[in-house]
């Protein structure tokens, strides 16, 4: 069994990242057929879900802050 | 037999084979269908993606994440997602039981309700969790694989009367700068 004890010293908000990789070049990779507009598009989700997830903090930092 | 060929400037035609069997190949293994297809960029991204985000979430969870149970105090919804992904997860259907099965008394086992599953949670904590999520999301992912691999690319419409195959828009090419007949590019030998 692989004990990845390494791990226990990454914040655990860094393993969003290659679930967003993956995620923005599976998903445009499905709506595109040459690579290059496979990899742009890639590029534009992957800003998106990082972006929404930004958002997404503040938002509920905000809340945590004044109603917590 | 070649997987794309262009027959006017602004279509690209795909040719899917045999669609069933390119999303049975799918279905069994992320990419398969694709390299059946001739498609080989988008078979090796597919492949990549969703097996590393399989292995990797596997991995993270001990090994423990992947497993087929439906028991009153266990009903693990999760592996509807998970067994997407195909051959990777398929074992855990042979796998279904305490005591394992076939391919070993350990891999895939569900896990015993009273010893087991409070102790993995224990042990892996938050890594349980995560690694589910990502062993879910790449079965999901290969959802989406095996419907472009049938149908072809999103947006894309059949090739007319021809079997098989499908069209899709070309991506457009920015205009040339130095295309003198470029509206608004001056020409210097008329200065």
């Amino acid at each position: 069994m692989v004990e990845l004890i390494l791990f226990a010293v990454v914040n655990r908000i860094w393993f969003a990242l290659p679930l967003v990789v993956s995620v923005s070049l599976v998903y445009s990779a499905t709506r595109h057929e040459q690579s290059k507009p496979i990899f742009y598009h890639a590029f534009r989700t992957a800003i998106w879900i990082l972006g929404f997830m930004v958002v997404a903090y503040v938002i509920l930092s905000l809340l945590d802050y004044y109603f917590a | 037999m070649a997987a794309e060929s262009t027959n006017n400037d602004s279509q690209q035609e795909i040719d899917l084979r045999d669609p069933l069997v390119a999303a049975s190949l799918a279905l069994l293994w992320p990419g398969l269908g694709h390299i059946y297809q001739g498609r080989k960029v988008k078979a090796a991204i597919f492949m990549v993606c969703i097996l590393g985000t399989f292995i990797f979430g596997w991995l993270i969870g001990g090994q423990r994440v992947v497993y087929a149970s439906w028991r009153d105090d266990d009903k693990r919804w999760h592996y509807f997602c998970q067994v997407w992904t195909g051959l990777p997860a398929w074992p855990a259907m042979i796998q279904a039981s305490e005591e394992g099965g076939p391919l070993g008394n350990d891999f895939m086992r569900q896990p015993n309700i009273s010893d087991d599953l409070s102790a993995w949670q224990l042990k892996y904590n938050s890594y349980f969790e995560l690694g589910t999520v990502f062993t879910m999301v790449a079965g999901l992912l290969n959802l989406l694989v095996i419907f472009d691999a049938a149908g072809g690319p999103m947006g894309s419409t059949p090739a007319n009367g021809k079997k098989g195959k499908v069209q899709i828009e070309r991506p457009k090419k920015p205009p040339d700068e130095d295309d003198p007949e470029r509206p608004g590019v001056e020409n210097e030998g008329n200065t």
